[in-house]
């Protein structure tokens, strides 16, 4: 059976000169969940929108459910999204909906499902996320953490086969937190389908994943399963489960030495 | 040293006639992708009434007192000028001919630029901003479809009737101010105006008009929203170059028309 994805020396910049992604390799087999993390800016979102269809690689092979994504026609592409549910880093929610309309507008666009019948899906997939009672509130009356919940709820509205989750652990207090975290792990495996996390969270992701790549500078650096990782000596992969800024993982965005910019503005 | 200013000056010249263009025939292709989203789009009847009701009913307010004062204007300066010559009874006319063939279209237009056209490009630049276009790709709905083909037709189609509505408002002002503060006579003033305005060509050429500036300033709106920078001052930039594109289109168009529309009707 061939992998969910599969990444064969993928790279990608957005512009010529500054390379994003340089040679990325990986295969997500199915109904796994799977982390990749990495420091921001390392190009995470972006190996995502590669996996959706969103960017085309310059170089390297990507392939979803055995079909290479750069060389699908508009049609097709469109008919593997529709089995894909993607959280956007930043919610991306229709502002102009309610909640309950921002889940139901999957099921309206794609199915013919009465009314009656998609209202009780909505309350499920809201009660799901803990917020059934938000269902008439407008996006911009949820704080960060609700609408990152809604945007999960609306996701996963058409039971996809492939969940892509960026963020989905950003700005929720610890309770959310872990009951997001189990959410997407029961959703993993009581719907059968293929998760891909990109997270920051290496705590909560250990809990609930069955392997992590980590990515820096645009190159897989490491990969493991849980236990793998917890146990690892790798300094790469130690300073991200500790937390250190120092360390084989640089934490500021490539530019001139600090010493070479300040006596430049001296000038 | 002195031929560098002009190179680069030149440079400049050509990189900005270039982007133009380009932007330009990006803008025609855009053209084409909404009219082919078109019929999908206009089969879910609701997606387009709302959007006339953004661009249309939202826009009642401000073209009615528009069209009301500049009613009054005009029977205010109509009469002192045609009473001038002792022909202050053709103010029926001279009202209703101005608001028909010029300036119901072109003011209607100008006021739906800057009201409801810059909604739109507002409204499309944020959603791009914040995602929500993305978010819509992702989930297999194309946005031409479901968010920008709407808001084309809706504007197109709110267009003609705020423009009837504005010179209908116009004409309702100039009667107030000729025949019930200045005096001219009630009969002479409606019965001038219909002897003179004819149904075609005027009314229809009226028509055509405010259709052709629907459709202008429509696409300006949904291809600026679509086509902003994602950031706060891409969508601000975008609005603002909606309003000022929008209005010299109208004014250009309106040139064009006029000069195929009324050549040899000098004489009405
Ligand atoms: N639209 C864009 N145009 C040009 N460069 C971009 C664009 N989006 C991202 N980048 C660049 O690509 C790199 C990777 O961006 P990406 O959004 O994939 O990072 P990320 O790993 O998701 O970071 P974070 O954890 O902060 O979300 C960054 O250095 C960024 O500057
Ligand atoms: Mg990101």
């Amino acid at each position: 059976m061939t992998n969910a994805i599969e990444l064969d020396d993928v790279s990608f910049g957005y512009d010529r000169r500054r390379p994003v992604l340089k040679g990325i390799t990986m295969s997500i087999p199915r109904g796994q969940v799977v982390a990749i993390m990495g420091g921001s800016g390392c190009g995470k979102t972006t190996i995502l929108r590669l996996i959706g269809g969103q960017l085309r690689q310059q170089h390297g092979q990507v392939k979803v459910d055995g079909a290479s994504v750069r060389d699908l026609g508009r049609e097709e592409l469109y008919a593997l999204r529709r089995r894909i549910g993607m959280l956007f880093q930043f919610g991306a929610l229709f502002t102009d909906m309610t909640v309950f309309e921002n889940i139901a507008f999957p099921m309206r666009e794609h199915t013919d499902l009465s009314d009656a019948l998609i209202r009780d899906l909505v309350l499920m997939k809201l009660h799901a996320v803990g917020l059934r009672g938000a269902a008439q509130l407008k996006p911009s009356e949820l704080s960060g953490g609700m609408a990152r919940r809604v945007a999960l709820a609306r996701a996963v509205a058409l039971d996809p086969m492939l969940v892509l989750y960026d963020e989905p652990f950003a700005g929720l207090d610890p309770i959310s937190l872990g009951v997001v975290g189990q959410l997407i792990r029961r959703l993993n495996d009581a719907l059968g389908i293929t998760s891909v996390i990109v997270t920051h969270d290496v705590y909560e992701s250990l809990k609930i994943v069955d392997y992590l790549y980590f990515v820096s500078e645009g190159r897989i650096i490491a990969q493991g399963t849980p236990d793998e990782v917890r146990n690892s000596a790798d300094p790469f992969v130690r300073q991200f489960v500790d937390g250190e800024a120092d360390g084989p993982v640089p934490f500021h965005y490539p530019a001139r030495s600090y010493a070479e910019e300040l006596a430049a503005g001296a000038n | 040293m002195p031929t560098k200013p002009l190179a680069n000056g030149l440079r400049r010249i050509g990189a900005g006639t270039i982007r133009a263009v380009s932007r330009m025939g990006f803008a025609a292709r855009f053209f084409v992708a909404v009219l082919y989203h078109s019929p999908a789009a206009l089969r879910r009847i609701p997606l387009t009434l709302r959007e006339v009701y953004f661009a249309g009913v939202l826009s009642l307010v401000v073209i009615i007192v528009s069209g009301v004062f500049v009613g009054m204007v005009l029977g205010l300066q109509g009469y002192d000028t045609l009473n001038l010559y002792g022909a202050g009874d053709s103010l029926g006319l001279f009202v209703g001919l101005s608001l028909v063939r010029e300036l119901g279209p072109v003011v209607a237009g100008l006021l739906f630029a800057s009201r409801a056209g810059s909604a739109i490009t507002a409204e499309i630049g944020l959603m791009k901003t914040t995602e929500q276009l993305s978010a819509m790709e992702m989930m297999a709905v194309d946005p031409l479809a479901r968010i920008v083909a709407p808001r084309f037709w809706g504007g197109v189609i709110s267009m003609p009737l705020l423009a009837a509505l504005f010179s209908v408002m116009g004409v309702f002002g100039a009667y107030v101010v000729g025949v019930r503060l200045i005096g001219v006579d009630s009969g002479t003033f409606w019965g001038n105006m219909q002897a003179g305005i004819e149904f075609r060509p005027d009314v229809t050429n009226s028509i055509i008009k405010s259709v052709v500036f629907g459709v202008a300033v429509s696409l300006i709106a949904v291809f600026e929203g679509y086509d902003a920078k994602p950031t706060a001052e891409g969508v601000s930039a975008a609005t603002t170059r909606t309003v000022v594109e929008g209005s010299l289109a109208i004014l250009a168009l309106d040139f064009i028309l006029t000069v195929f529309m009324f050549r040899g009707v000098g004489d009405v």
